[in-house]
């Protein structure tokens, strides 16, 4: 898991639309990541739900979300109609997981991220990270809240 | 809004609360889930507990779980909160407006009051205190289970 404190890696990757996202383009403000394992498995969707939910209180703290996975673009477009969201997802798809493992994340063999939460700051700063014990689990809205700077 | 982690709130007394056994358990529910419905009918039926409803309407799951739980709300306001979650359980298929319109006739509301409470801000900022709260105690998936605090 990449540590507190260390330069959070560029990256730039295609949205749900095809469009190019960078890391960089979220300098000035806080971005929390949100790597998940798989767009439509039961605990990812029920994960994107809960945190839609609470995305206006996000917002009134300065914070973007951005979930990331090794999914298609197509297939996070689809996933986010699905889910009735608009939340920004990132495709780590080619090279595989590179994102993924830039930040410590991905999980060797499985071909997925693991459920982790990395929170950068308006500097590209990492300044706080949460990673669940396994990819069946996912942490509660509140976690995210217990991470932001008061 | 602060989502930071508490525990659930003490069971107060403009909760929804049913039955009169010594036992008490909060439950967070989403009107639109199935999970919930099934549950729900099991819940119920343990006459030894109370049972405690908090909303957690999860509406890019369940579009429609925000209005269900504030016409619960307004039914609540005549005194049939637990009639009209019964019956939104019992018959998932039908939660339109004009079904909503039904059942509540069939439980003997005031329509015309049934229509401004489900639509009023009091009826919106309920139901978001229960799920805030929800929130607040780590619930990630309903029904959601709590031994009363």
């Amino acid at each position: 898991m990449i540590a507190v404190g260390a330069e959070a890696p560029d990256f730039t990757l295609r949205n749900e639309d095809g469009e190019e996202v960078s890391l960089a383009d979220y300098r000035g403000r806080k971005v929390l990541l949100v790597f998940y394992p798989m767009d439509f498995s039961p605990v990812c969707s029920d994960q994107l739900s809960i945190y839609q939910e609470v995305k206006p209180e996000l917002t009134e703290k300065g914070v973007e979300l951005v979930g990331i996975s090794v999914d298609h673009p197509h297939a996070h477009k689809a996933f986010q109609e699905k889910l009735g969201i608009d939340t920004t997802l990132l495709a780590d798809f080619e090279p595989k997981g590179e994102v993924a493992r830039a930040y410590g994340s991905y999980i060797e063999g499985a071909g997925i991220a693991n459920r982790t939460l990395v929170l950068v700051d308006e500097d590209g700063k990492v300044a706080w990270t949460y990673e669940s014990p396994t990819p069946g689990e996912f942490p509660g809205a509140n976690v995210i809240f217990d991470g932001l700077p008061s | 809004m602060d989502l930071s982690s508490a525990p659930i709130p003490p069971v107060g007394p403009d909760d929804h609360v049913r039955g009169t056994g010594e036992g008490v358990l909060v439950v967070y529910a989403d009107l639109g889930c199935p999970h919930c419905a099934g549950a729900w009918q099991r819940l119920v039926a343990a006459e030894e507990r109370q049972i405690v409803f908090r909303h957690f309407p999860v509406a890019s799951k369940h579009p429609r779980a925000p209005a269900l739980h504030m016409a619960a709300e307004a039914a609540g306001a005549q005194g049939r909160f637990f009639e009209l979650v019964d019956s939104l359980y019992a018959d998932r298929g039908r939660v339109d407006d004009p079904h909503l319109w039904e059942r509540a006739e069939r439980l003997g509301l005031e329509l015309e009051r049934f229509e401004a409470e489900r639509r009023s801000e009091a009826a919106r900022l309920r139901v978001r205190r229960d799920f805030e709260s929800g929130i607040r105690a780590g619930v990630t998936g309903t029904p959601a289970l709590f031994p009363a605090p």
